[in-house]
């Protein structure tokens, strides 16, 4: 311990090393670790009355994570959260990456700062508002309603929120920033004279990017991923503004454990599997993509 | 047409459809707020009003979330950029395994979805402390993910200090605390500033986090979400619009600041 | 006050690396003494041992006759110039200056008259509220002295403190730093790879390679008389003959080399049949061969004006260094032309082989 804490010793002295020392343990384990654990013991007990607890009857069982199972509707809503959170994924990605190769590449350098701000300013927009832009856009009597009968497309306005359409289509809005920068970023170190010697060489434009841009970008469109795919199965915000009683998110199942049926223990274990989700998720990130943690934090 | 121009043509209507997707959502709901319908929406256009600016700021309720959102994110200022500062100066002092371990978990809170943040917070505190939700465990769990932003700002500053600032200060019979004090805390000024902001920022567009350690406490981004499920109306855009003003002016200033600091960092590298 | 440093046994090792090995010497206090040896050898490290942030592996450093053992550098007596100066860049030269009288709760009136005093000492007088970033490098070496001159330390440590200026501003503040050495008597401890600097400045020099003191004297005594192969060929220019000794007498050694018997000094009391080196610098060469007669051929002749460098070649392809003053006339040593040169065996070194630079 003392080996480890040389080099602060050395440089801080020793009461503010302590210091230092104090409030980084505050943080990582009054408010990381020891939640996290805590809720996994939660997650491992029944939930009882007060006079019961530490009697006979609290004693660690999975019956909690076995609900999920016996629970048919529960369960759909599980799996259709996880294909849905891939889905707005997939279709972020397809939407960012042209935008993030033409500002890392191809933008006039002039011009470069102005769109990067534009991307960015949205990106500090609160994320309830710009749920609630398409709350407003996908209303009964709304805009989009009204130029889709107005072309024809449909004759009578159709109910677009309360499904899950919507809610995919408000996720992808509201998160599609946080794909675009990190590949924008990661395209970036990319030297514009690869792409003009694979052009030289008789590269198309497909191969270009199969064989160059694309594995150059690898750590920015993992970072982009983990971060959408994480931010759209933790949601909260869109499916509760976007949707309806029919198109129901993991959350907001979560939620209802907590705050309507009053079931801690049952909501933490319905947390924890939301968090091994988001974690897996983030091992195949890393495994397929080959990238480490540092990649991703920064 | 030649296959260049073909291209720089799809090039531009790409461009246009891509900011226009991002931009006109927001625009609309801007444009709601002056239409005098009782539901906010631009279709159909029922006359232009300023009155729902009259209706927003008299809406007591609206107030209240206000103060409460100001105090949370001045009490997370207060709580998530000394804590994220310090855990920077440790980490920028350890070596081998014992930081790559304590880099993860101070990072794990930015990969963690914020309703599990919530969740745990609110267990624990439950549990070990007997606190419930409210303002406290709302200032707790939203530092607990902020600091990582603040921790990240000022590692990275402190990658590009010069530590023999340092060891001149102590040679010349500055305490370390003194040295500290001097030379360590104000060159990383610029980085506190910053990690303010986002500081901010963050907990005051907080929801996913705040929702399950409110206890009965109301935030404006709550409120706003609330408003929404129960008793629209375009009042709601005011404020909208209101909040994206000041949101745009302050992520303009930030990036100015922030890329002037830069330009600052190249001219001082050789 | 002035006061000594003593370095006993001291070792300093990083892991497999040695860096500093088996030190011993004292310094005098108000001395002017250098270090001096090529990068890498661990000067770096002794001046980090001597103001305390670093502690040797084993050995003792001894200030003022007290064990040093730790205390910290802000105890210690000693103000070390870094090698990058390290000026504080966020303060005025004048708070840079003041610095370390602030932290000892010096007033400010009392700090501001100081300050003033030590710009002064170092010319210049109107720098006080410049920034640091305004200065050129000449003013900013000038507020570094004065910085660490303000605790009046009693020993000042300079880590190879010109080596970042240009070559004249360089030779003026050797004398500066000199100059203010002599005014403060304060004991300087000099780090350098510029054996011109070491020459010029020092009261005494250690010569150090790979970690260890080939030899400590005055400048003279370095250049006239190295105890080791390194330090003949690392101080000054050196012709060089290598063979082996074919007899000893009268603190003379007769060498067999490639050119023929050479004799020279032998300070280490080699013996017949040890491998070794002679060493004689150019300027030592004589134009006629009286002893050590050496014929070769010129193939360049260089006139700098004070004197003439001349390179020659022997018949063997050893090549030869003379430096003669150049008192006016025709200039000696046409280029191609025969040349016989040659050097009293007392102007001449025979040393182990060891490890010539
Ligand atoms: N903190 C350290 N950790 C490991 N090795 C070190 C450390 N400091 C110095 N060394 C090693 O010790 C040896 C001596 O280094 P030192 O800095 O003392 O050299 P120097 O004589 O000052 O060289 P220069 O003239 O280049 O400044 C070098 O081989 C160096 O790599
Ligand atoms: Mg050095």
């Amino acid at each position: 311990m003392r080996a480890v804490l040389e080099p602060a010793l050395r440089r801080y002295g020793a009461p503010l090393t302590v210091t230092l020392l104090v409030m980084s343990a505050a943080w990582v384990l009054l408010m990381i670790a020891l939640p996290q654990l805590l809720m996994v013991d939660y997650s491992l007990r029944p939930m009882l009355p007060p006079s019961k607890l530490g009697g006979p009857e609290d004693v660690h069982t999975l019956r909690n994570y076995g609900t999920l199972w016996s629970n048919a509707i529960h369960l759909g809503i599980f799996l259709k959260t996880v294909w849905g959170s891939a889905l707005v994924t997939a279709v972020t990605l397809a939407l960012s990456y042209p935008m993030a190769f033409y500002l890392a590449q191809v933008a006039p350098k002039r011009k470069l700062p102005t769109l990067v701000l534009m991307l960015v300013v949205p990106f500090w927009i609160n994320e309830i508002l710009r749920t609630f832009a398409w709350y407003i856009i996908l209303a009964y009597n709304g805009p989009l309603n009204a130029l889709l009968v107005g072309l024809g497309v449909w004759a009578e306005p159709v109910r677009l929120l309360g499904g899950d359409g919507g809610v995919i289509a408000g996720m992808v809005y509201v998160y599609v920033l946080f794909m675009v920068l990190p590949i924008y970023n990661a395209i970036e170190t990319l030297d514009r004279h690869q792409i003009e010697a694979a052009h030289d060489l008789g590269a198309g434009w497909i191969a270009i990017h199969r064989r160059i841009v694309v594995p150059h970008a690898k750590p920015g469109i993992a970072v982009g991923c983990i971060m959408t795919f994480m931010l759209a199965a933790g949601s909260y915000a869109v499916p509760a503004l976007l949707g309806g009683p029919q198109s129901r998110w993991f959350t907001e199942i979560i939620y209802n454990w907590f705050f309507e049926g009053g079931n801690w223990n049952q909501g933490a274990a319905y947390a924890f599997i939301l968090l091994v989700l988001c974690v897996g998720f983030i091992l195949l990130m890393m495994r397929l993509f080959r990238v480490g943690l540092t990649d991703i934090a920064r | 047409m030649t296959a260049a121009g073909l291209r720089r043509l799809m090039t531009r209507a790409y461009l246009v459809v891509f900011f226009g997707y991002l931009f006109l959502p927001l625009g609309i709901m801007a444009a709601a707020t002056f239409n005098a319908s009782r539901f906010p929406t631009v279709t159909p256009w029922r006359g232009f009003t300023l009155d729902w600016f009259r209706v927003l700021a008299e809406d007591l309720r609206m107030w209240q979330a206000l103060g409460t959102s100001l105090l949370v994110g001045a009490a997370v200022v207060a709580v998530a950029v000394p804590l994220g500062i310090a855990a920077a100066l440790l980490l920028d002092r350890l070596h081998g395994r014992a930081r790559t371990l304590l880099y993860a978990v101070m990072v794990s809170p930015l990969l963690t979805p914020g309703i599990i943040i919530g969740i745990s917070t609110l267990v624990f505190w439950k549990q070990w402390f007997g606190v419930t939700g409210g303002l406290f465990l709302t200032v707790v769990a939203q530092s607990s993910f902020i600091a990582t932003y603040a921790m990240l700002m000022a590692l990275a500053r402190l990658q590009r200090f010069d530590t023999s600032l340092e060891e001149a200060a102590l040679d010349l019979g500055a305490s370390h605390w003194q040295a500290f004090r001097r030379i360590t805390l104000p060159y990383l000024m610029p980085a506190a500033y910053s990690s303010a902001l986002i500081a901010f920022l963050q907990s005051f567009e907080n929801y996913n986090t705040t929702l399950f350690v409110r206890g009965v406490e109301t935030t404006l981004t709550i409120y706003i979400a609330t408003k929404v499920r129960t008793g629209l109306t375009p009042a709601v855009n005011a404020l909208s619009l209101v909040l994206i003003a000041l949101t745009v002016l302050g992520a303009v200033a930030y990036e100015i600041m922030r890329r002037r600091e830069a330009r600052a960092a190249e001219h001082r590298a050789p | 006050m002035s006061r000594d440093v003593a370095l006993d046994r001291v070792t300093m090792r990083f892991g497999a690396i040695t860096a500093v090995r088996d030190v011993s010497l004292t310094i005098g206090a108000g001395e002017f003494f250098s270090f001096l040896g090529p990068s890498g050898c661990g000067k770096t490290t002794i001046l980090r041992m001597i103001s305390g942030f670093m502690e040797p592996t084993s050995g003792a450093i001894r200030i003022g006759g007290q064990d040093m053992r730790g205390i910290g550098p802000n105890k210690r007596p000693t103000a070390l110039i870094f090698q990058n100066l390290a000026l504080f860049p966020l303060m005025t030269v004048g708070e840079n200056i003041g610095f370390g009288l602030e932290v000892r709760g010096v007033p400010k009136v009392e700090r501001h008259s100081a300050v003033q005093r030590l710009l002064d000492l170092v010319a210049l007088p109107d720098a006080a509220d410049k920034r640091v970033t305004e200065l050129s490098g000449g003013q900013r070496q000038r507020v570094a002295i004065a910085r660490a001159l303000a605790v009046e330390p009693s020993v000042l440590l300079l880590d190879e403190p010109l080596s970042a200026l240009d070559l004249k501003l360089r030779q003026h503040m050797r004398a500066e730093l000199r100059a203010i050495q002599r005014r403060t008597g304060v004991t300087f401890i000099y780090i350098t790879h510029d054996q011109g600097e070491a020459l010029t400045m020092s009261d005494r020099i250690a010569v150090m390679n790979h970690g260890v003191i080939e030899q400590v004297g005055d400048g003279a005594s370095i250049y006239d008389h190295p105890d080791t192969a390194f330090v003949a060929a690392f101080v000054g220019e050196a012709n060089r003959f290598a063979g082996t000794v074919a007899e000893v007498a009268d603190g003379i050694a007769a060498l067999d080399t490639p050119v023929g018997r050479l004799l020279g000094r032998n300070p280490r009391g080699l013996r017949p049949g040890d491998r070794a080196v002679l060493f004689v610098r150019p300027e030592r060469m004589r134009e006629d061969g009286a002893e050590n007669a050496l014929a070769a051929r010129v193939s360049h002749c260089d006139f700098e004006g004070a004197f003439v460098t001349a390179v020659l070649e022997t018949a063997d392809g050893v090549r030869l260094q003379v430096h003669t003053p150049h008192r006016g006339g025709a200039l000696p040593f046409p280029p191609e032309s025969a040349a016989r040169v040659g050097f009293c065996a007392g102007d001449a070194v025979v040393l182990p082989p060891g490890d010539a630079a």
